[in-house]
């Protein structure tokens, strides 16, 4: 470990020693320190973009009986370099009849509104590019951004394809919120605070324990929330052209696509830290660089998750979507912030808070499986009683022959 | 000039600018994507007055969620997005001279309390340490929602009227003949 404070320690001298010669009153050094903070994140996940291809790949590829990527570098490693050099050089068409700003604004603010995210997340016990006091808050608004982005791009295009795609995407986003929204809240009142780190702090038992049930549901509106399969209808090659980014090529359909990568490894970072105890393991207090491990460790297995769910689990037809979210999910995660609410109240410093919990999530689950048993069977029965539909008939060969 | 007032200078500008853009771009999208802007500046005064919590619902709601049907509806509306719609009404003059009044008499007001011109002093709390002082103004604004000698009427009230709203868009919505 004591390389890296060392090596901490150099990089703050020479920060200072920089700072000192340029000279700046006090409150400008504190921006510039601030800017080099921002500068740090962002280019940090922007890089991790190029290694989340390469996996993804990779991983998708062993799914799939085959190699992936392997011929340049070891394992393919600098695949991803390859396939930057070529979008860079691809040439970048903007339709005709386009809002020029809004069509170049729009990639720009997708990935801004996945980067931004990046800004609370605690990456160890001292490490993180802020914390505010609402930083969960924070995390649902900054969202928005990415639908505003989709909004634009969609419109911007001057393609009506385009713009259906973008109202489609819009819609999904906007009603898988819910739910996302709902069960972000239930590590808010178990962790009795909004911040992010905080919330890693209070899990001394991880959340997943105490709410196993949000988990799943946060899960499964992220994935809905960044389009993957089995949401995956806006986009679904199989079947059309593409969604909202149909008129994008070269780096502009990069930059959508890099944000979506970092975005599905950024769900992956958040259920980590809100349900799976973000950095806490053993010695992660001690040892910030363990944290980091840790966090990391855990947020590839989401990752890995993501894929794997991708390439296994075939799309969901829109009405199925639709309903899934507003009759199973949104209702089925405001009864479980009630129930979480109720019960943690009770037994707020009591010893049985974990084992009640629990058993009230198993409850919750018994019960949900009951109620869809039955509405399965009523739906049997109704798909039974349907009328005949009538069959085609030839008709009349007089008719035919006049 | 401190870098606050810097920052402050630039972000009032950028408001001014895009408030302006609102209302004079005939494009009604264009209009809308600069009101995003705008409200968008008013949220980084908020962060810059360390009124977090603030700022952050100003994305939330008002880009998030306002903006966004805003946008949705103008997209639906059939002509409306195009670039020959008529922005100004014969209202504009009075709402124009309203703008000015409202402006003036607020310059007039904040110019003659006697704290306008001087820096606040950071907020603290007796007994609260600063970094959870936030925590614990947003405990208490949840806590006050809820408090029957506070908010509890006005908060019931609005929860009311949204599900009445909720209600109603269901039974906008629903298909009488099925």
């Amino acid at each position: 470990m004591e390389i890296w404070d060392q090596l901490g320690e150099w990089l703050a001298n020479l920060i200072k020693t920089i700072l000192g010669a340029l000279n700046l009153p006090l409150d400008w050094n504190i921006v510039v320190l601030k800017l080099i903070g921002v500068v740090t994140v962002a280019t940090f996940g922007l890089l991790l973009v190029i290694l989340l291809t390469w996996i993804e790949r990779k991983v998708a590829a062993r799914f799939q009986d085959r190699f992936g990527p392997n011929r340049a570098g070891p394992f393919g490693l600098l695949q991803a370099i390859a396939d930057m050099i070529k979008l860079i050089t691809k040439e970048d068409i903007t339709p005709s009849g386009a809002d020029k700003i809004a069509f170049n604004i729009a990639p720009i603010l997708g990935v801004v509104s996945v980067l931004l995210i990046w800004a609370v997340i605690p990456f160890s016990s001292v490490w993180f590019g802020t914390e505010i006091n609402v930083g969960v808050l924070y995390i649902a608004a900054v969202g928005s951004f990415g639908v505003i982005s989709i909004l634009m791009a969609g419109w911007s295009s001057n393609n009506k394809y385009a713009l259906l795609g973008a109202f489609r995407s819009v819609a999904q986003l906007v009603s898988y919120e819910v739910p996302l929204f709902l069960t972000l809240l239930v590590p808010v009142l178990l962790g009795r605070t909004m911040g992010v780190n905080g919330i890693v702090k209070a899990q001394d038992t991880w959340f997943v324990i105490l709410a196993p049930l949000p988990a799943l549901i946060f899960f499964i509106s992220s994935l809905a929330e960044i389009g993957r399969t089995p949401f995956d209808l806006l986009e679904a090659e199989s079947e059309i052209v593409a969604g909202f980014h149909i008129e994008y090529s070269g780096m502009k359909y990069a930059m959508f696509m890099a944000g979506e990568f970092l975005h599905a490894f950024t769900i992956a970072v958040l259920t980590a830290i809100l349900f799976f105890g973000g950095w806490q393991g053993p010695g992660a207090a001690e040892f910030p660089l363990l944290g980091l491990i840790y966090l990391f460790a855990k947020s590839f297995v989401f990752y890995f998750l993501v894929i794997w769910i991708r390439t296994t689990l075939p799309r969901v037809r829109i009405d199925h979507m639709l309903a899934f979210n507003w009759k199973f999910l949104t209702p089925l995660s405001l009864v479980l912030l009630m129930v979480t609410a109720l019960l943690e109240k009770a037994f707020e410093a009591d010893a049985l808070r974990i084992p009640v919990l629990f058993g009230a999530n198993l409850l919750v689950l018994i019960i949900t499986v009951q109620i869809l048993r039955i509405v399965s069977k009523r739906q049997q029965r109704e798909l039974k009683t349907f009328e005949p539909r009538p069959v085609a008939v030839p008709p009349p060969a007089e008719e035919v022959s006049a | 000039m401190t870098a606050l007032q810097v920052i402050f200078l630039a972000t009032a500008a950028m408001i001014l600018f895009s408030a302006w853009m609102v209302v004079t771009r005939r494009n009604l999208v264009h209009a809308a994507l600069y009101l995003v802007l705008t409200l968008f500046g008013v949220a980084v005064l908020f962060v810059l007055l360390e009124a977090t919590f603030l700022a952050v619902v100003q994305v939330l709601i008002y880009i998030g969620a306002i903006a966004i049907l805003m946008i949705f509806a103008i997209m639906l509306t059939r002509r409306v997005a195009s670039d020959d719609t008529v922005v100004a009404n014969h209202n504009a003059g009075w709402a124009a001279m309203l703008a000015v009044l409202v402006f003036s008499s607020l310059v007039i007001i904040m110019g003659a309390w006697s704290q306008f011109t001087t820096f606040a002093s950071p907020l603290t709390r007796p007994g609260v340490p600063s970094n959870e002082l936030g925590q614990e103004i947003v405990a208490e604004l949840g806590q006050s929602l809820v408090d029957p000698d506070a908010y509890v009427i006005p908060f019931e009230v609005a929860s009311v009227l949204l599900l009445a709203a909720l209600i109603g868009a269901i039974v906008v919505a629903w298909q009488k003949d099925k």
